[in-house]
């Protein structure tokens, strides 16, 4: 019997995800336009990155009366650095009106006047307001290398300001470290947050994505690493966030979070021409697939 | 997995108490079933999540059928019956995910197969019609066993499709732990209606739930004051965790506090 030739590596068909339910929009509110050049950014924000624009208030609020008429829960405001969009306070009213709503920044720019508005807009609604602080090191030695010069201090900052006026931040960091060390660390972070005005101190992990700024600091994905049919089977869907959110940059609406770079990505103008299945054919879907992690709360 | 039971209930316009998550507390949950039948409640439905958290769970089912309790399989009910490894409550922090294998273990492990196999016959939804209105009665929300509807953490327009897509002009659902309620533009009312095993995280031990008068589709809640101290003695002769025996003695929540929405978060102590 003559040995079989090696197959040449081919990549198996994609699978679908479909979307179950309109749950939760997100904004890229400010673009990819961000004060900082994190090393492990995964859609490389920065502050000359134009690829997605600073949205305008009028613009969201034709989404946000969308996402309400299709039954939406909860909204999310991310970039960049969503503080750099000059009507964000007015942005996160408008959407505190309609429902929940978290905004995720680097509190470098968390004024005290700022933090008095955000205040005053949570307690007047019924909804809650999340603010959600990205940190990657609990002293300027391990955070600025990655987040940039003097960022530690200007978002510990932030973050006092913050806890002065009431809010109890979630502390969003990337797991840049082994499953090892991953106790010790969450233990660490939460006491870092009590030494600093936290008493009840809630801490967000991330995974890794292995795109953007990220593909290039340590690897991308392998081949074998694309999700296949296979990897769907008797994987509840409800567990992949593109099964019920989708994201809104000034360049149309987007299967997800970070996947706003891929021109597949991009689902449609309005939010009723995305109620349909994608298609999981990047390597960033296989970290959602394996971790069961979702960028929400 | 087992197609969605739905029980019909058919017309009720009389009385109706509906309480949620006893979770083992078989001390606080007679106190509950007891005012319901003093305060004249005709039905007694319970909307699942029977174990966890305290003691003895095998308490829990004889007095559900003495006081012809109506109950719903929440997700815990389900694991238990399924013999899953978990109590499928739905948390995604790993600190919440922690006590709730505690209690889900202690639970699991004292659970016999008859008490399986009535767990397993129980309902996972239950309709009934009051006053020419469709009522739909749950455990988390009308479409996910597990899923948590918190009073801040849920827009009108979300909940107004929950209720059109499950044809009903109101919902009753626990699993949150905190009973709200909220009349929606449309008419619809959701009512969430607590929890009988633990304290509403308000600095008290009371326990809620929720009371319908004749026709209402209001609910009022009604706390519960029960020998809280008689309940926490228990925990402890079971070697459940100290922070659970304090959140019985206290009324603060200690455990499983992360999913909460920020709101909810901070009328807390902890």
């Amino acid at each position: 019997m003559t040995p079989l030739a090696p197959i040449p590596l081919r990549r198996a068909a994609a699978p679908h995800v479909p979307l179950l339910s309109l749950d939760t929009v997100w904004f890229q509110v400010a673009g990819t336009l961000c004060n900082l050049s994190c090393s492990h950014c995964f859609i490389s924000c920065s502050p000359t990155n134009h690829a997605h624009e600073i949205m305008r208030r009028a613009d969201v609020r034709r989404y946000l009366d969308e996402a309400a008429d299709l039954g939406a829960n909860d909204t999310y405001f991310t970039g960049g650095e969503p503080f750099l969009n000059r009507e964000i306070l007015e942005i996160l009213e408008d959407a505190l009106r309609i429902g929940p709503a978290t905004v995720l920044t680097n509190a470098t720019l968390i004024t005290p006047a700022r933090a008095q508005s955000l205040a005053a807009m949570e307690r007047s609604s019924r909804y809650s307001l999340e603010i959600r602080v990205s940190l990657d090191g609990l002293d300027a030695e391990t955070n600025d290398p990655i987040r940039g010069e003097g960022c530690f201090d200007a978002t510990m900052a932030g973050v006092r300001e913050l806890a002065r006026v009431g809010f109890n931040p979630i502390l969003t960091v990337t797991q840049t470290w082994g499953d090892a060390e991953d106790r010790a660390l969450r233990a660490e972070f939460h006491e870092f947050l009590r030494r600093n005005g936290l008493s009840r101190p809630r801490v967000k992990i991330l995974p890794l994505f292995r795109i953007g700024r990220e593909a290039s600091r340590t690897r991308g994905y392998a081949t074998e690493e694309f999700l296949t049919e296979e990897h769907m089977r008797g994987h509840d869907p409800w567990t992949l966030q593109c099964s019920t959110s989708r994201m809104v940059t000034s360049r149309g609406v987007f299967v997800c979070p970070i996947l706003i770079d891929a021109p597949d990505a991009r689902m449609g103008q309005t939010l009723a021409e995305t109620l349909r299945p994608f298609r999981m054919s990047h390597g960033a879907c296989h970290t959602c697939w394996s971790t069961g992690a979702s960028c929400r709360n | 997995m087992n197609p969605t039971r739905v029980a019909d209930l058919g017309v009720h316009d009389g009385a109706l108490a509906a309480l949620g998550g006893p979770y083992s507390n078989h001390v606080a949950l007679r106190a509950a079933l007891e005012d319901a039948r003093r305060r004249g409640a005709e039905r007694i439905v319970c909307l699942g999540d029977l174990g966890g958290f305290g003691p003895n769970p095998g308490k829990i089912y004889p007095l559900l059928e003495a006081f012809g309790v109506v109950t719903l399989a929440g997700n815990y009910d389900r694991s238990l019956s399924e013999r899953l490894s978990d109590c499928g409550c739905g948390y995604t922090h790993p600190a919440d995910n922690h006590f709730a294998q505690i209690s889900y273990d202690y639970t699991n492990r004292n659970t016999t197969d008859a008490e399986r196999d009535w767990l397993r016959a129980l309902p996972e939804l239950a309709r009934l019609r009051r006053g020419g209105r469709q009522w739909l009665l749950c455990h988390g929300s009308p479409r996910r066993i597990n899923e948590f509807l918190w009073e801040s953490g849920c827009s009108d327009a979300f909940l107004e499709r929950l209720a059109r897509d499950a044809n009903a002009d109101q919902v009753l659902c626990t699993h949150t732990g905190l009973h709200w309620q909220r009349r929606l533009p449309s008419g619809a009312r959701f009512v969430n209606v607590g929890a009988v095993g633990r304290p509403a995280n308000d600095g008290t031990p009371r326990v809620w739930y929720a009371f319908f008068a004749a026709g209402a589709d209001e609910a009022e809640f009604v706390p519960v004051v029960y020998d809280h101290e008689a309940m926490a003695r228990e925990m402890e002769g079971e070697g459940l965790p100290a922070e659970f025996v304090e959140t019985i003695r206290s009324g603060w929540w200690t455990t499983c506090l992360e999913i909460l929405p920020a709101k909810e978060r901070a009328r807390g102590r902890f």
